[in-house]
C-alpha cells in the first residue's frame, strides 16, 4: 500500500483528543460558553459532535460568566473529576485571574497536598486576524509567573493532540494556548491515545550555528526563516517549547551549549517576557560558552492594533528576526 | 416562578433532642475555641490572623449539623465555625492556624486556608466571595456522578456585592446544582455596615432574581436557623435545586481581631448583646429539660480538648523549608 497517511487539522486534533479522554474516563468534561451542539460545538468548533456522544451534562454551555466557569472547574476538579473549561479568547482570562491565580494555582500547595486541581483551561488567541485590542494577546507570561500553573501551546496538529491528551492527564492546572492562524494546521494523524508529555520542548529543526527558542504560531515563522538562513549557509536550531512553563531547560541550554548563540522570540510583547527569563537563565548557565548575547525578539509594546497595516508591524517580522540572526553570528 | 412563590417561610418546627444535642455542642465547641483564640492572642502567645466569630457561632453550628460528613464545605477566612463544627480535629485546626507541621495543611495554609477533605472542607478562601463558584463545581461534580452529596458554602454579606456572587448564583440556579448558600448576614462587610454597602433591604430578595429560592432566618433563633438549614439540605440532596439562605446574625468584635470597631454604634452593640445567641440557646435546652449540669459539662468536654490541641499544637514542629518546593505541583520542585 502506498500513499498519504491521514492528516487532521489543529481543530480535529483538539477535538479527537477530547474525545478520546471522555470516552476513557467519565470524569473528564467540557464547559464553557457556546461549546454544546445548540449553540454550534464552541466558537472554532472545537467540541463539535461531542454533545452528541457525551450529553449536556458533559459538554456543558455556560452563561457568559468566566468567573464562574473557571471556579466551576476548580470546585469540580477538587471533587476528582477533570473538568476543561473554555475561556473563548484569551483577553478574557482578565475577568476570572483570581479564580486561576489565587485558587487553581495554589490549592494544592496552600491544602499542604491535600487537593489538587486538575483541571484544563483552553484558550485561543492569535494576532494577524484583525480582533483588535482585546481579543487577540499572548498573555502566557502572566501564567508563568504564577508558581503552580503549567503553560502549554502547540505549533502543529500533532503536538496539539498530544499535549491535549496530556494535559487533561495532569493531576496541575494547565492554561493551553490555541491560536487562531493555527487551527488549520493540518499534520499526519498521530493515532488513538498519543500524547506528547508536558515539560518537553521539540527540536523543531536541527541545526548548528544558532538556537532560536520559541513556540505557538512563531515555530512557523522560525522554520521559514530557517529554510533561508540555510540557503546562505546560516544553520538555525528551532526549539520549539510546547510547554512555557515550567519550561524544559535541559533542552534550551543543550541546544544553546551546542550552538553558543540564542534568541529567544515570541508573539507575546518583549518587556518581562518569557524569553526574558529565558535570556537570564541562558547568560547565568552558559556565561563564557556564549558567542554572543542572547537577543530576544517579541511583539510591540503597545495594545495589538486592528487594522492590518499595523498589526503586521506590530508582530515580530520577518526582517526583525533576519536581522537578529545576522547580528547574532556576527559576534564570534 | 413569580418571587413570592421562591421564598421559603421560616419554620420553628421543634428539633429532636437528639439534635438539639448535637448542635448545642457544635456551637459550643465554635464558641470555646473562638475565646481560646482571643485569649492566646491576647496573652500574646500567638500572634497570626484570626477573625472572631463571636456572635456568629448558631449559624454556622446549626447549618453544619444539618450536613452529613461526607457533604462539602467552602468556607471564607471567617471559617472558623463551619471549620470546627463540620468536625476538623481539634489538635489538627489548632496545629494549622499555629503554622505547625501537624496541622491539616502542613502551616502552609494558616488561618485563612484551611483544608480538610476528609470532614468535608474543601477549600477555604481568603478572597470576598471566591468561594461561590468553586461551590459550584463541587456540586457539579456531585451532579456529573451522582454520588449524592450536598455542598454548602457559607460567605458574609459583603461577599453578595462582588460579581461572582451573581455569576455563581445564576449557574447554580441554571443547572440546579445540589448547593446551599449560606450568606450570614452579620451586618458589616469588613468595617463598613450593610446599609453603607448595600441598597437592597435583604439579601435573600436578591435570589428570585436569579430564579432561585430563599429563606431569610434569624441565625440567632436555632429552630429558624436548623429547619432552614435542613431544608435547603435536603431540597439539594433531592435534585430539587439551589437555595440562598441568609441567616441574620451579629459579629460581636472587629473585622479581624484587635481591629478597631468603634465605629459600631452603641444602639447597634445593644441590639447585638440583646440577641447574643448563646444565652438564648442555652434558654432552649433547659426549656427542653436538658440539665444545667449536663450542658456544662459539654463545654467542659471541649475544653479539655481544646486545652490538648493547644498544648501539642504549641509543641509541634515548624515546618521544614524544603516543604517550599512541595505541593507546587505534583512532583517535587527541582
Amino acid at each position: 500500500m502506498t500513499g498519504k497517511p491521514p492528516q487532521i487539522t489543529m481543530v480535529q486534533a483538539l477535538n479527537q483528543a477530547i474525545d478520546e479522554a471522555m470516552a476513557e474516563d467519565d470524569g473528564v468534561f467540557c464547559l464553557g460558553e457556546d461549546v454544546a451542539a445548540k449553540q454550534g460545538g464552541g466558537v472554532f468548533k472545537v467540541t463539535s459532535g461531542l454533545t452528541e456522544k457525551y450529553g449536556t451534562h458533559r459538554i456543558r454551555a455556560t452563561p457568559i460568566s468566566e468567573t464562574a466557569i473557571v471556579g466551576a472547574a476548580v470546585g469540580a476538579a477538587l471533587a476528582g473529576q477533570r473538568p476543561i473549561a473554555e475561556i473563548m479568547l484569551m483577553n478574557f482570562v482578565g475577568v476570572c485571574m483570581d479564580q486561576i491565580v489565587n485558587h487553581a494555582a495554589k490549592l494544592r500547595f496552600m491544602s499542604g497536598g491535600q487537593t489538587n486541581v486538575p483541571l484544563v483551561i483552553r484558550t485561543t488567541t492569535g494576532v494577524g486576524v484583525g480582533f483588535g485590542g482585546q481579543h487577540s494577546d499572548m498573555l502566557e507570561a502572566w501564567f508563568a509567573h504564577v508558581a503552580g500553573i503549567r503553560v502549554v501551546t502547540p505549533s502543529n496538529a500533532a503536538d496539539a493532540k498530544g499535549l491535549m491528551r496530556s494535559a487533561i492527564d495532569s493531576n496541575d492546572p494547565v492554561i493551553f494556548i490555541e491560536n487562531i492562524l493555527c487551527y488549520g494546521l493540518k499534520s499526519d494523524d498521530p493515532g488513538p491515545g498519543y500524547r506528547v508529555p508536558l515539560g518537553e520542548a521539540a527540536i523543531a529543526r536541527e541545526g548548528s550555528d544558532v538556537s532560536l527558542i520559541t513556540y505557538g504560531r512563531t515555530v512557523l515563522d522560525a522554520l521559514a526563516i530557517a529554510d533561508e538562513m540555510a540557503s546562505v549557509g546560516i544553520s538555525v536550531e528551532v526549539v520549539d517549547l510546547r510547554t512555557i512553563a515550567p519550561y524544559d531547560e535541559e533542552t534550551v541550554l543543550a541546544s544553546v551549549r551546542k550552538t553558543g548563540r540564542a534568541i529567544t522570540l515570541h508573539e507575546a510583547v518583549r518587556p518581562y517576557g518569557t524569553g526574558a527569563e529565558m535570556a537570564a537563565t541562558i547568560h547565568e548557565k552558559l556565561w563564557g560558552k556564549l558567542k554572543a548575547p542572547v537577543l530576544r525578539i517579541g511583539g510591540t509594546f503597545s495594545p495589538v492594533p486592528f487594522v492590518a497595516a499595523l498589526e503586521q508591524a506590530w508582530i515580530p517580522t520577518k526582517p526583525e528576526i533576519v536581522a537578529a540572526i545576522r547580528s547574532s553570528m556576527e559576534n564570534g | 416562578m413569580a418571587a413570592d412563590q421562591l421564598r421559603d417561610a421560616p419554620s420553628r418546627a421543634e428539633i429532636d433532642r437528639a439534635t438539639l444535642r448535637d448542635i448545642y455542642t457544635r456551637t459550643m465547641k465554635v464558641n470555646r475555641t473562638d475565646e481560646k483564640f482571643r485569649a492566646l492572642l491576647m496573652e500574646g502567645k500567638v500572634a497570626v490572623m484570626y477573625y472572631c466569630v463571636r456572635g456568629q457561632e448558631l449559624v454556622s453550628a446549626a447549618a453544619m449539623t444539618a450536613l452529613t460528613d461526607d457533604d462539602y464545605v467552602v468556607c471564607t477566612y471567617r471559617g472558623q465555625g463551619e471549620q470546627t463544627a463540620k468536625g476538623i480535629p481539634a489538635e489538627k485546626w489548632w496545629a494549622e492556624c499555629l503554622g505547625k507541621v501537624t496541622g491539616t495543611c502542613k502551616g502552609k495554609g494558616g488561618t485563612m486556608h484551611i483544608t480538610y477533605p476528609e470532614k468535608g472542607i474543601m477549600v477555604t478562601t481568603g478572597v470576598v466571595g471566591s468561594g461561590l463558584p468553586i461551590a459550584n463545581g463541587l456540586a457539579m461534580a456531585s451532579q456529573n456522578n451522582g454520588d449524592g452529596r450536598v455542598t454548602m458554602v457559607s460567605f458574609g454579606d459583603g461577599a453578595a456585592n462582588i460579581g461572582g456572587f451573581h455569576e455563581a448564583m445564576n449557574m447554580a440556579a441554571l443547572y440546579q446544582l445540589p448547593i446551599v448558600f449560606l450568606c450570614q448576614n452579620n451586618r458589616y462587610g469588613e468595617h463598613t455596615a450593610f446599609a453603607d454597602h448595600t441598597a437592597s433591604p435583604s439579601i435573600a430578595d436578591r435570589a428570585a432574581g436569579y430564579g432561585m429560592r430563599s429563606i431569610h432566618v434569624d441565625g440567632n433563633d436555632v429552630h429558624q436557623m436548623y429547619n432552614a438549614a435542613k431544608l435547603a439540605v435536603d431540597r439539594a440532596r433531592a435534585g430539587e435545586g439551589p437555595t440562598l439562605i441568609e441567616a441574620m446574625c451579629y459579629r460581636m468584635m472587629g473585622h479581624f481581631f484587635g481591629a478597631d470597631f468603634s465605629y459600631m454604634p452603641p444602639e447597634h452593640l445593644a441590639e447585638m448583646k440583646a440577641e447574643d445567641p448563646l444565652p438564648k440557646l442555652r434558654a432552649v435546652m433547659l426549656d427542653r429539660q436538658f440539665t444545667e449540669a449536663e450542658l456544662d459539662d459539654i463545654v467542659a468536654q471541649i475544653d479539655a480538648e481544646i486545652d490538648t490541641a493547644v498544648a501539642r499544637a504549641l509543641a509541634a514542629d515548624f515546618p521544614d523549608p524544603h516543604e517550599l518546593k512541595v505541593d507546587v505541583f505534583e512532583e517535587e520542585m527541582p
